[in-house]
């Protein structure tokens, strides 16, 4: 039970929930927003991550140069996908969209000589050598939490996080604010009517869709410097579902309701770490992992059933149908 | 060689066709897309192992039993879960999100009573069936004569049976077939034994032909089947028939050295969606499927 009363567990709790925050921000806008049902969101996370990492071992660029170019990659990936994809019907997009974040897996396992393959980041250099992507970053870190005074690395990485995250909320808010933001609810609403005033439908899913796919490249980089290591296993569905998960809990079609759905996932994810007394204290810990997806998706379905719109969700608004 | 990757063709794609009819003829019905099926595939596997590995009955009695306990569950669910969804009226999205919950807990209760290792059936795993320049192992041998039976009594059972066509009707035209006098809620309890049969069915048969397999590989085997699925055309049961076939066929050949040099086989899912894509941007409602406004 120590590491629930420790202040550096929660700390780190706190810095994935910021990563999650920037993540779930970009599907917010695709489908709280402008409705698209994007089920790939981790393909641009992992394209993200996986282009900082490169350019930085490989090509040795700073990494101040990389990651912006990793986050433009991953914003480009959604503007390549949609091109052809958006012209499908909003189910045959959801399952092409998961077929292309399972490809882009697929890649990540397979081109050793590209990604380091399944080995994962520690293979990017040569043979024999572990590489490392994230020298430059450590050291602003370090630099960055003399400054703070604090003696946590975990809490200097919390403020970043969180302080990337607040300025990105505030961003998409202000965006959502503007003609452009009514334009994509109207379009969530009803196409056809979007279209019939004059408005190129097409050109603003793709402008959704990649800027959603730009803020995942964002938590890609975040993800890979606070773990120091990544392979494609790191890219799961799952963490989509995780995602929509954030989104639904918080709420459909409000921006500050992603870090609060966040909150509440991070606080679920790591607290179901500690069902540790009997019965499931009987469990091994391998065993209580297992529980502890059990328990998440117990939740998924329960919203689902019980509050479509969830915590801080508008009914008037935006229900999931 | 050629011959060879054309009877792992069939045996790949039938096993997808088969799990691909199950998932169709619930989206036809229901509009669900469900994202459990994978699972409930890993369930038959599993519950196939449990008779045929510790329990030491034969692999057809396996089979069957693993059927039929899949059918128990889907039709478990379809009370529990399914139909109270329904009777509040959720949409496609709400329906996708609770699949994935329910996907994500069945995995898990697999994993905690089966654990993460992988498990094997009992079959000679040296016995070879030569045909031809074709050689085939037990387990492939069987899931050919079983598919190619299944595959056969799904068509008889979907054009020639009262039941079989009545579900066709309803998923054609819930409304209309509602007032013919189909009784509805019982159409879509038999749609769900149905299609827990198939998953069984498939999961035992994918599980036979990749030789070990544990809880986690249902979702691998859902993506194949999804795209047959969309490929086919959404809703199109002899349509998934077709696509699961052209997938597994697509997927396998894709790798013949004499085609511009073959595919590397670690790519064969990755075909599968190229596959899917590319027939989607020509006939954007998949081969069988039919161009309508919505």
């Amino acid at each position: 039970m120590s590491a629930l009363a420790s202040g550096g567990f929660w700390a780190f709790v706190a810095v994935v929930a910021g990563v999650y925050t920037i993540f779930a921000l970009g599907l917010q806008l695709q489908f709280g927003f402008a409705g698209l049902l994007n089920f790939g969101q981790v393909a641009f996370m992992a394209i993200g991550a996986y282009t900082m990492a490169i350019l930085v071992v490989k090509e040795g660029w700073s990494t101040w140069l990389a990651a912006p170019l990793g986050v433009a990659v991953a914003a480009a990936a959604g503007l390549l996908l949609g091109l052809p994809a958006l012209r499908l019907r909003a189910d045959y997009f959801a399952i092409v969209t998961i077929a292309f974040s399972e490809i882009v897996r697929y890649v990540a396992t397979n081109q050793d000589s590209l990604t380091g393959g399944s080995q994962g980041t520690i293979a990017l250099g040569k043979v024999g050598q572990a590489a490392q992507y994230n020298g430059q970053w450590e050291r602003f870190q370090t630099r960055f939490q003399g400054w703070l005074g604090v003696s946590s690395k975990d809490v200097a990485m919390l403020v970043i996080v969180w302080g990337a995250a607040i300025v990105l909320l505030a961003l998409v808010w202000l965006a959502v604010r503007t003609p452009w933001g009514r334009v994509l609810r109207a379009i969530r609403e009803d196409e056809d009517t979007a279209a019939s005033l004059g408005k190129n439908v097409l050109a603003y899913k793709l402008q959704a869709l990649a800027i959603g796919s730009g803020l995942a490249g964002v938590a890609g980089c975040f993800y890979a410097w606070q773990f120091s290591f990544f392979s494609p296993d790191d890219f799961q569905p799952l963490l989509t579902f995780f995602a929509w998960m954030i989104v639904i809990l918080g709420g459909l079609g409000r921006v500050w309701s992603v870090p609060v759905g966040a909150a509440v996932f991070g606080f679920l994810f790591a607290g179901t770490r500690f069902l540790d007394f009997p019965p499931l204290s009987y469990l091994s810990g391998a065993d209580r992992a297992y529980v502890r997806l059990i328990v998440i998706g117990l939740v998924i379905i329960g919203l689902v059933l019980a509050r479509p719109q969830g915590i801080l969700g508008k009914r008037d608004e935006m229900v999931l149908e | 060689m050629f011959w060879q990757l054309l009877a792992n063709g069939l045996v790949t794609g039938s096993v997808i066709a088969i799990a691909a009819v199950g998932v169709s003829l619930i989206y036809g019905i229901l509009r669900l897309v469900n994202f459990a099926y994978g699972d409930y595939m890993a369930f038959g596997a599993l519950a196939a192992y449990a008779f045929n590995g510790p329990r030491g009955l034969g692999i057809v009695v396996s089979v069957l039993l693993a059927m039929l306990a899949t059918a128990v569950l889907s039709l478990v669910l379809d009370v529990t879960l399914w139909r109270p969804l329904r009777a509040r009226r959720a949409g496609f999205m709400s329906l996708f999100l609770a699949s994935i919950g329910l996907a994500l807990v069945l995995r898990q209760v697999l994993l905690l009573a089966y654990g993460p290792q992988s498990q094997e059936y009992k079959v000679n795993p040296y016995k070879v069936y030569v045909i031809g320049s074709v050689r085939l192992s037990e387990a492939q041998f069987i899931t050919i004569l079983v598919a190619a039976v299944a595959i056969v009594a799904i068509g008889l059972f979907l054009s020639r049976s009262t039941i079989g066509r009545t579900m066709r009707a309803l998923a054609d035209d819930r409304a209309l077939a509602a007032v013919a006098g189909i009784n509805v809620g019982r159409v879509i309890a038999y749609t769900w034994i149905l299609s827990g049969l198939l998953a069984g069915l498939a999961g035992v048969l994918a599980g036979l032909i990749q030789t070990s397999f544990n809880p986690n590989f249902g979702f691998q085997l859902l993506l194949p089947v999804f795209a047959a699925v969309v490929l086919g055309g959404v809703g199109s049961a002899y349509g998934a028939l077709a696509g699961g076939l052209a997938l597994g066929l697509a997927m396998e050949l894709s790798t013949w050295p004499s085609l511009l040099g073959g595919v590397n086989p670690v790519y064969k899912p990755v075909v599968a969606f190229a596959v899917l894509i590319a027939a989607l941007m020509v006939r954007p409602q998949g081969l069988f499927g039919r161009a309508r406004v919505i």
